[in-house]
Order: C-alpha cells, then structure tokens, then sequence
C-alpha cells in the first residue's frame, strides 16, 4: 500500500528496532540484504512520488518465501526508487543478477539484424516462439505506487501511440472494463487476456489496486505483437506466433518497439533507461533488458536425462511449464527462455535461445535413436 | 520544542512508548527528530486534480460506491489524519472490491481515530445507512455493560447448542489495523497481553503469540476452534490489514477456555465469551466482567480504549461501530426454519441468522447461527436482550409447531 511521505514520517517516532521487520524465517533476495543499519540509514527517506522504503519491502516482508525458490522481495514505485535505496537495490540487484556491480554497465541492442540464425529451428519440435519485454514511462510513477489518475494518464498515452501504429503493427485496445463478453472469449481464446492478479507477490505490492481501471490489451490485426498495458508494468511488449522463427519474431520484436518508443519520445514522455540498470522495471528482475525470449518445444527424452538441469545452467537457459513461471510441464513440452537479464543485451540473450534450443533439439533427435550425448554437452558459457 | 517536548510527555500514548524505550530514549537526537516530524495539516502528494483521480464506481454496490460523490471526494482527497493517513487508502477496499448485487458491503475502513472525524463527511452518511438511520451528527451512542441487568437468558438446552458473545475494542493513541506500523502493532500486542497477564480466576490463562506457538500449541488451538489464520479475504487484504503477517498476532484464551482474545487480527483486539450450552447469562456476565478487567488494568499503564458518545467503541470496520458486539447461539429449529414465515420472525425479532461457520456460511442440516442485527444506537444489555427475548421466542415457536399448533409473526420491534 502505497502510504506515502506523511505517514513514513509520522513512522520515524519509533525506534529503528522497532520497526525493523521480522525476518528470521525469510528467504529472499531482499531478507538477506536488509540489516538494521541499512533499514536505519534508509527508513527516513523518500522519492520525489513519496515512496518509502516499508513501500519498497512489504511484499518481501508478506512472502516469506520458499526454501527452493529464491524469489526478490522488493519493488521499486518510481524511477528514483533504484537511486534513492540504493543501498537496498545494488546488493539485491547483484545477487540476482549473477554479481553484477553498482559500477558496471548495461549494454543495450535491439538490432535485430545482429542476430544470427534463428530462422530454422526444427518446428516438429518447437510449437512456437515469443520474446517479451516491459517497459516504463518516464515521468510517471510505477504500478505499486501510481494513482488512478496516473495509470490513467499511462493508459491514454500508450493507447495514442499504440493506435498509430501501421502496416503490420496496425491493431486495436481492449480496455478491460470495457471490452464486450464476444471481445473477452476472443481474447481468452488467443491466450491473450490477463487477469486481476492473484499472486500474494503482487497483491502485497499494491499492484492489483483499483483493478480494472486503466487495465487493457493491445494487439495487431495478425494477433503477432501484443501490448499489456498497466498489468505488472506500465506496459509489457509481447511478439509470437507459432513454430520456430525466432528470428521473425525478434525482427518484428524490435522494429515495434522501436516505433512505439519514437512516439513516446515525440511526446516528451520516452522510456525509463540508464546505461547502468538498462530499462527500469518495477521488479528488479526485469532489470536490464526485461526480456524474455523463448519457445514452446518438445523435449521427453532430454527432459529425463540426469544432466538436464546442467546442460540449460551451461546454456544459461531455464525452464518452465507451459503455463508459464511456477507451473509443471505437460506432456513433456517445455518453455524454455533466456535466465539472463542484466548484463547482456536483448541481441545476445536472444542468440542464446537460438543457439540453446537448436541444440537441444539435436539431443533429442540423439536420443531418439538411442545415440549418447555427451559429446554434445556444452561449456559454460 | 519545548512545547512539542511537553505534548510527548502528555499523551498517554507516549507515557507508553518512553516506559518501554527507557531513559536512554531521551537523547537529543530523539528530541531533534521529533520536532521535524510532528505532523498537522498533512500535505497529501497531489499531480492530478480531484476528477482525475475520483475512482470509477459504476459496476460497485457497497456503502461506499453510494457516498462517494465526486463532489465528496473532491472535498476530502487532499485531506489526511494527523498520522498521514488519507482518503484514497480508507476507500481503497471498497474500490477493490465492487461488492455483491446482493450483499452490501461497506467498502471502506478506519486507519486510525481521527479518520471518523477528518472524513465523516463520508463515513456519517455511510454510518447512517449501515446502522439504520442513526445520525452520528445528532445522536448519542450509550454504552451499557451491567450484565446484572439481563433477565432470563438460560435457554433450553434441547434448543440451543452453544452461546457466544464477542466484540472488539482498540487501544487509544496506536493506529489500526489498515494503517499501524510494525512498531505499533507490536505495541498493541505488549499492551494487550500485559494486561491479559494481570486477569485471575476463572480468567487467568495464557498467550500464544502466532510467530512463536508450538507445533502442539497450534493443533491444540485448531482443535479448540479458537485458532486465526491470515485473512484470505480480499475485503480485509485490500485494506492493508494482513500486512507483516503474523508479526505481533496473537491467541490469549482463559484456562477454561470460556473467555477469548484475538490480537491484532481485523481490529486490535477482539474479544469472546463463550460456552456449550444455553447459558446467555453467564456468557455475557463473564464477557462484561473480562473486559472491564482488561479496561481497568490497561488503564492503570495509562492506556484507554477507544470511545466517544457519537460511536461509542471505535473499530476499523464502521459496521462494528457502537457496541461491536454480536451475541448469538447455535440453535437447532427443525420445524421453523422451514416455515416460510422464519425470515420475517427473525427480521421483526432484529435478529439474523448464520450458518454454523459464522458468516457468509450456509446451515448445516437445520442448525443456525442466531444473533443480533444490531451494533449502533443501542446498549450491549439492550442488544443481549434482545437476543435473548428474541430466541426464547424462536424456542416457543419451534415447541408450538412440535405440538402442531399455529405460530404468530411478532410485532416488528422499533430500533433507533
């Protein structure tokens, strides 16, 4: 709950230990970073929008955690949240990040013409393929802190600039609140529409507040790109279709946000980005590049082999069920995409799917005909 | 300084916080961040005028949705409590949750005291139509807890199950649950259970806070019915109230297990009297006695509970304003609860009915939850009262229909 500057300082009446929250029996990003001295020495200060630091660690402070998965526990509610806790978000954001310093930079490439290959991964394997990223618009506070007449705002002007988008980019906006019951089953049909969130990681950072006000879902004619705006982020950019050209669909990846990022600039409010952080998300996670790019593929046979695991930590891939992060496989058919975000561009992330996947793919055809893999198993890259 | 030095020393609250801080607390720096941070006409961050932020409340149905104006909202949005908290975070629930087209929610909480006063250009009018017409503006809330009033109120037990009455009551000078800090809430938590400490004979029992309780403990609770888990209700987690979960919550129950406080769930306490059987009385008398008990050693630390003539007891849902009390039996009325007159005889009684897992439960078989519809405008003896009158009423109509003999609706009693 965004409870802003006034209440945070009302706050300060209390002492540092007795604010300081319980944590003994956390286990995220944010826990093992938080001590006393750093609560200490940020608990006094806000952002221009009046974002505090409770602000930025409720949701860690609600979610515990799981002893398997290390999730991150903190948000940011501005741009300036990344700079004003600092102290919070560099350990955090190096921890996550595969020790990634305060001092380092981030690379950015969206030419899609630097990617090599992609265009011939088998599709009697790989189902389908899509690259997603979120960006932010500067100047407005993000979804854990921004009011109803922000998000507004966020929503008027991405809609502008969505609707004018032509060629193949030319498409509609399906605000939730007002989209018809016909509109919806489409939507649900293409596996468009989201939902109100349900996860506790969301809710506890304020995120689903005043839902769904301001909430939509852009899409082009050929349902290939794909805009969520106000969800997680102020807008998450989403290029697929079915098969294996990845290299089409970061081509049409590329080209799309970079139109929509000259209109945003066209109109003083372009997107949040520093060649330290790359683009600013609301989650650390998504720092960097925010991108994930991946495939829908078959993989029974390697999905069984003892070194599974190993080979997509070498490839610097990770894998999820088809229903997308914390679900289970399903008849042996996997999501697999980049687990880097920071630190790389979009262009070698990228060129790690296709070159992870195009040989995994190999693997299974080995396996299949009762080959061994071992000579095929990577180096860490 | 001086004088913001001597409003500390003043305010109980405080008395409290400098007891547990100790003498060390009294440094400078103390003193130098206190004066920056006394806070009175809070600004409220403001990039948007009133009608661009004013929430769409078309689809909702809740007691809110029908208060707020945009003109309302246009007067209260830059508005906040002296603790900073605002208009947009006690509507945000009912915002959230546009309500049933058949239950009407009130889609709106307190963070603290002041948020009745600072924004009852909304609540009052919310207040009045929740509780019946009564006018906080004009009316005066009584507050009557001589259990040596009630007459009768032991039913027959062939009827009657079990009988139950709880309220809430929140510690003066903390936040409430929507808004309070960590510290706060930790507060209320040393307050409460200080107090429950001091209790004896039939009342002396234990604590079990919920970061620390046994695996027993914890079966042993479940077993008793008395164990709280985190809200699941996006009513209540809209609200900011399952914040820190479970830090600071706690369990306190008496060793006979007839007297029950839960810290820091919805409100900052509430509190249960119960038992098997149809003893009303001595449920409410020891319900009466408990919490005059807690008052008076709360007080003797220089705390109070929150109170005023225009809504009696202050707790975070306006629906439980007043008296806060529920009183209510499980009782079985076979025969009854299926005449077609039984929501009308409950209705006129100013009684409602339950299922048996409290509310928005269905009844199991023909057993029902039976308690007073009432919290605002009149006394806990008023309400017990009626509760009683109004189930030996029930028990008559269930023995009449037993022998085959007609059943009369009741007068309609008058309230507010």
């Amino acid at each position: 709950m965004p409870f802003g500057n006034t209440h945070n300082n009302f706050k300060l009446n209390y002492k540092n230990e007795e604010e300081f929250p319980d944590l003994t029996k956390h286990n995220n990003h944010m826990a093992k970073v938080l001590t006393k001295e750093i609560y200490a020495k940020l608990r006094d200060k806000q952002t221009p929008t009046g974002y505090t630091l409770d602000d930025v660690i409720q949701t860690g402070v609600d979610n515990p955690g799981h002893p398997f998965i290390m999730t991150v526990g903190c948000v940011a509610g501005d741009e300036e949240s990344y700079e004003v806790f600092k102290d919070l978000f560099d350990p955090v954001i190096c921890d996550r990040h595969g020790g990634y310093k305060a001092t380092d930079k981030h690379k950015t490439d969206l030419n899609f013409e630097n990617l090599k290959g992609g265009d011939d991964l088998d599709p009697n394997y790989v189902l389908s393929s899509r690259v997603r990223t979120g960006r932010s618009i500067k100047g407005y506070a993000l979804p854990p802190h921004n009011s109803r007449g922000e998000r507004r705002a966020v929503e008027k002007l991405s809609v502008e600039a969505l609707n004018s988008l032509d060629g193949e980019f030319k498409g509609k906006y399906y605000p939730l609140k007002s989209m018809t019951d016909a509109e919806q089953e489409q939507l649900i049909a293409d596996h468009f529409l989201f939902d109100k969130p349900v996860s506790p990681l969301l809710l506890a950072a304020g995120m689903a507040r005043d839902w769904p006000d301001a909430r939509g879902i852009w899409h082009n004619e050929n349902k290939t790109f794909l805009v969520w705006v106000n969800e997680e982020d102020h807008l998450r950019v989403i290029s697929m279709q079915k098969g294996g050209n990845m290299k089409e669909v970061f081509r049409r990846f590329c080209v799309g946000l970079n139109r929509i990022e000259e209109i945003f600039k066209k109109h003083n409010h372009g997107f949040m980005w520093n060649e330290h952080l790359g683009y600013v998300l609301t989650c650390p996670s998504n720092l960097g590049t925010g991108l994930r790019g991946g495939v829908h593929v078959k993989l029974p046979k390697l999905s069984e082999h003892p070194k599974f695991e190993e080979i997509l930590t070498r490839l610097r891939l990770q894998k999820r069920g088809t229903g997308g992060v914390d679900t289970a496989s399903v008849g042996g058919v996997f999501d697999i995409s980049n687990a880097d975000r920071l630190g790389s561009s979009e262009v070698e992330q990228v060129q790690c799917v296709v070159d992870g996947v195009k040989l995994m793919v190999e693997m299974e055809k080995k396996l299949e005909k009762g080959e061994a893999i071992d000579s095929l198993i990577p180096a860490q890259k | 300084m001086a004088s913001s030095f001597a409003r500390i020393l003043s305010s109980k609250r405080n008395v409290g916080i400098l007891s547990l801080v100790g003498a060390g607390s009294l440094t400078v720096g103390f003193l130098l961040n206190r004066e920056q941070h006394v806070s009175a006409g809070a600004q409220v961050r403001r990039v948007y005028p009133p009608s661009a932020e004013y929430p769409d409340l078309r689809k909702h149905n809740n007691c809110m949705a029908s208060h707020l104006t945009p003109a309302v909202y246009a007067k209260l949005c830059d508005k906040a409590t002296p603790n900073g908290y605002t208009l947009d975070q006690a509507i945000q629930t009912g915002v959230d949750n546009p309500g049933h087209p058949f239950i009407k929610t009130v889609g709106m909480v307190a963070g603290d005291e002041e948020t009745y006063e600072v924004f009852a250009d909304l609540f009052d009018p919310v207040i009045m139509e929740r509780h019946n017409g009564y006018d906080p503006r004009k009316m005066k809330h009584p507050t009557d807890l001589d259990a040596s009033k009630i007459r009768s109120g032991l039913f027959d037990e062939k009827y009657v199950l079990s009988s139950r009455v709880r309220t809430g009551r929140s510690i003066r000078g903390l936040s409430l649950p929507p808004a309070c800090t960590r510290a706060e809430r930790r507060e209320v938590e040393r307050v409460v259970i200080n107090a429950l400490g001091g209790l004896q004979g039939d009342l002396a029992g234990k604590y079990y806070s919920l970061t620390q309780m046994t695996e027993e403990e914890q079966q042993q609770l479940i077993d008793d019915h008395f164990l709280f888990d985190k809200p699941v209700s996006p009513l209540l987690t809209c609200a900011g109230m399952a914040r820190d979960w479970p830090d600071a919550r706690g369990i306190w129950h008496n060793n006979e297990k007839t007297f029950l406080v839960w810290v820091n769930e919805e409100d900052h306490t509430r509190v249960i009297s119960m038992e098997k059987g149809g003893n009303m009385k001595r449920v409410f008398e020891r319900f009466c006695r408990g919490l005059q008990e807690v008052e008076r050693l709360i007080q003797e630390k220089g705390w109070e509970f929150m109170w005023n003539e225009r809504l009696g007891y202050v707790l975070t849902c306006p629906s439980n304003l007043g008296t806060g009390l529920r009183a209510g039996v499980h009782i079985t009325l076979p025969r009854l609860s299926k005449d077609p007159r039984f929501p009308k005889i409950l209705d006129n009684l100013r009684l409602q009915k339950r299922g048996t897992g409290g509310v928005d439960t269905a009844a199991v078989g023909s057993t029902f939850d039976i308690s007073n519809l009432d919290r605002l405008g009149q006394s806990e003896v008023q309400l017990v009262q009626t509760v009683i009158d109004g189930v030996n009423y029930l028990i008559e109509c269930e023995k009449r229909l037993e022998k085959g003999q007609d059943i009369k609706i009741p007068a309609a009693i008058k309230h507010n």
